[in-house]
């Protein structure tokens, strides 16, 4: 177990009645990412907070690099780069009094403070604002003046609460190529209520909700628990629609038939029963049965979907 | 040590990041002006000695220490930094010193800023320099016991406005513990000791004997006790607020 960065056993946080983290234990290897899921307010920054060391947990306790996280263990904040929510910093500072600020803090000092200040303003793309003051930059600017704090001392575990909120697609996409790129030798968590982001860079996802974990695994196996696992979509003409859908229901295979209209189109969601193969089944009955067929997809199973299932606050 | 530094120069370059920095200080002076020479009557006493330029400054401190540490924490508590600054590698005592040190040094720099009167006072007459030394010693001591309350204070809202009233307030207490008004209600049913007691915390009067240039330890020792206690109030406030952010 030499490679596990960070672990948390059994951490629980209550205030007062209210418990916002019951009992969450999860661990993070080297070279891995782990998503950390949930709607807002399942507990995911509270977690956050109690693994960087800011709150102490109300039971269990947490670990970076072995060292046990507390207030007072300033040898394990040392491992940690962690990008608090919202990315608060100085805003009457420029990124780079603030950067070498954050670097004298991690006893970094003089020339070498300069060096890894602009190391990592270089891969967070700060050079052309380095001089400007952070409050007069933009959201996304803010945003990565604050991943390029927490990355500077390249630390062995980078805790990320919501990197990406308020970025546009393409500070998004930087963003996460940024994170992805890092996630070589370290063990990174990030939080995240936006599922594209699982899927496009997590290793492994963890979704929490009301303060326990309710799933734990690779984003695939959590998509294939998704009634959409294994569904074909397709899109026929409105007019052979209904006859198609009274057809596919006949087969046993099938599950369901969800119709959205989308034009002059109809786009037909096959369910398959069980999440069983249903492809090529549904392929040669539309080859033979001359619907019209166009753009004919499988679905690995649908994220939000599985997010929707397990999160969902029964009614 | 290196950490408390960095908090330190962060914090104190902090101050002139704004035009506040300047403003605090025009105006401070005018101030100290103002008392000095038509409160404190400077001219009209004739005596080579800076007794009217420090009678009336424990109520000038009274509202600008305050203004000086309101910020020190409410603002990183409203902005969201308290949470990158207490998970940055530095023991809390370090930022707590550290952003004392600078609030101390801001106002250490404002009331070296008053050596004017020094010189003045100097080439008038010839005023006795070793009592006025013990005058800016018990003056800086006193400002350092107003802004450790104005720390503590500061760490307990994320307002700057209700930070500054709390440490008026705070700090009035204890300026006017020793005059007869408080202590009047006091003696009327506390017994002697108590009376002492309460007298004894007033700024007031061990201001007083250091102004007239007699330092003694008792003074020294009350200033630091008073410093102390309130960086350590400071500490536990700081630790209480983790859970409200």
């Amino acid at each position: 177990m030499a490679d596990v960065l960070l672990e948390a056993r059994n951490l629980s946080k209550h205030f007062g009645d209210l418990k916002a983290v019951d009992g969450i234990s999860l661990t993070v290897k080297k070279g891995e990412v782990l998503g950390f899921l949930g709607p807002n307010g399942a507990g995911k920054t509270t977690t956050m907070k109690m693994l960087t060391g800011f709150l102490a947990p109300t039971g269990g306790s947490a670990y970076i690099c072995g060292e046990l996280v507390t207030s007072e263990n300033e040898k394990a904040r040392a491992r940690v780069g962690y990008l608090p929510e919202g990315a608060p910093s100085y805003g009457e500072m420029t990124p780079r009094n603030f950067l070498k600020f954050i670097a004298n803090t991690h006893n970094i000092t003089g020339r070498e403070a300069e060096d890894v200040v602009e190391s990592a303003a270089t891969a967070v793309n700060l050079e052309n604002v380095m001089n400007q003051r952070i409050e007069t930059l933009s959201k996304g600017f803010k945003r990565r003046v604050g991943l390029a704090a927490a990355i500077l001392h390249a630390p062995d575990v980078l805790i990320l609460d919501e990197p990406t909120d308020g970025l546009d697609p393409n500070q998004k996409h930087e963003v996460r190529r940024l994170i992805e790129a890092m996630s070589v030798d370290r063990a990174i968590i990030i939080s995240t209520h936006i599922l594209e982001e699982v899927d496009a860079l997590c290793h492994r996802a963890v979704i929490i909700n009301r303060g326990t974990v309710v799933a734990d695994g690779k984003p695939s196996e959590l998509r294939s628990r998704s009634k959409y696992k294994n569904a074909v979509t397709m899109l026929v003409p409105e007019e052979n629609a209904e006859k198609a859908a009274a057809a596919l229901k006949q087969i046993k295979l099938v599950g369901g038939v969800e119709a959205a209209r989308e034009g002059e189109l109809m786009r037909l969601t096959i369910l398959a029963r069980g999440g069983g193969e249903i492809a090529d089944t549904i392929g040669d009955i539309a080859a033979v049965s001359n619907w019209q067929v166009t753009q004919f997809t499988v679905d690995p199973g649908r994220l939000d979907d599985v997010f929707r299932q397990l999160t969902e606050r029964d009614i | 040590m290196s950490a408390v530094m960095t908090i330190f120069r962060r914090e104190f370059a902090g101050y002139f990041a704004s035009p506040v920095a300047y403003v605090f200080l025009v105006i401070f002076l005018i101030m100290q002006g103002l008392f000095t020479f038509y409160l404190g009557s400077f001219y009209e006493r004739e005596q080579a000695d800076l007794v009217s330029f420090f009678t009336y400054q424990p109520w000038l401190y009274l509202f600008l220490m305050p203004s000086i540490a309101m910020r020190l924490w409410s603002e990183d508590r409203r902005s969201g930094t308290f949470e990158l600054l207490l998970t940055l590698p530095i023991p809390t005592r370090s930022v707590v010193a550290g952003k004392y040190l600078a609030a101390l040094a801001f106002a250490g720099l404002a009331l070296a800023l008053t050596f004017p009167i020094w010189i003045t006072v100097n080439w008038l007459g010839s005023p006795d320099n070793g009592v006025i030394l013990t005058g800016y010693l018990g003056s800086l001591l006193m400002a350092a016991a107003y802004l450790a309350i104005g720390a503590a204070m500061s760490a307990i809202t994320k307002n700057q406005v209700v930070a500054f009233i709390l440490a008026v307030t705070v700090c009035f207490l204890f300026l006017v513990a020793g005059l007869p008004m408080v202590l009047d209600v006091v003696s009327a049913w506390a017994p002697k000791a108590l009376v002492l007691a309460v007298a004894n915390l007033s700024f007031l009067s061990h201001f007083e004997s250091l102004q007239k240039g007699v330092v003694t330890l008792g003074d020294i020792v009350y200033f630091v006790a008073v410093i102390v206690f309130w960086l350590w109030v400071n500490r536990i406030v700081i630790e209480s607020k983790r859970e409200a952010g």
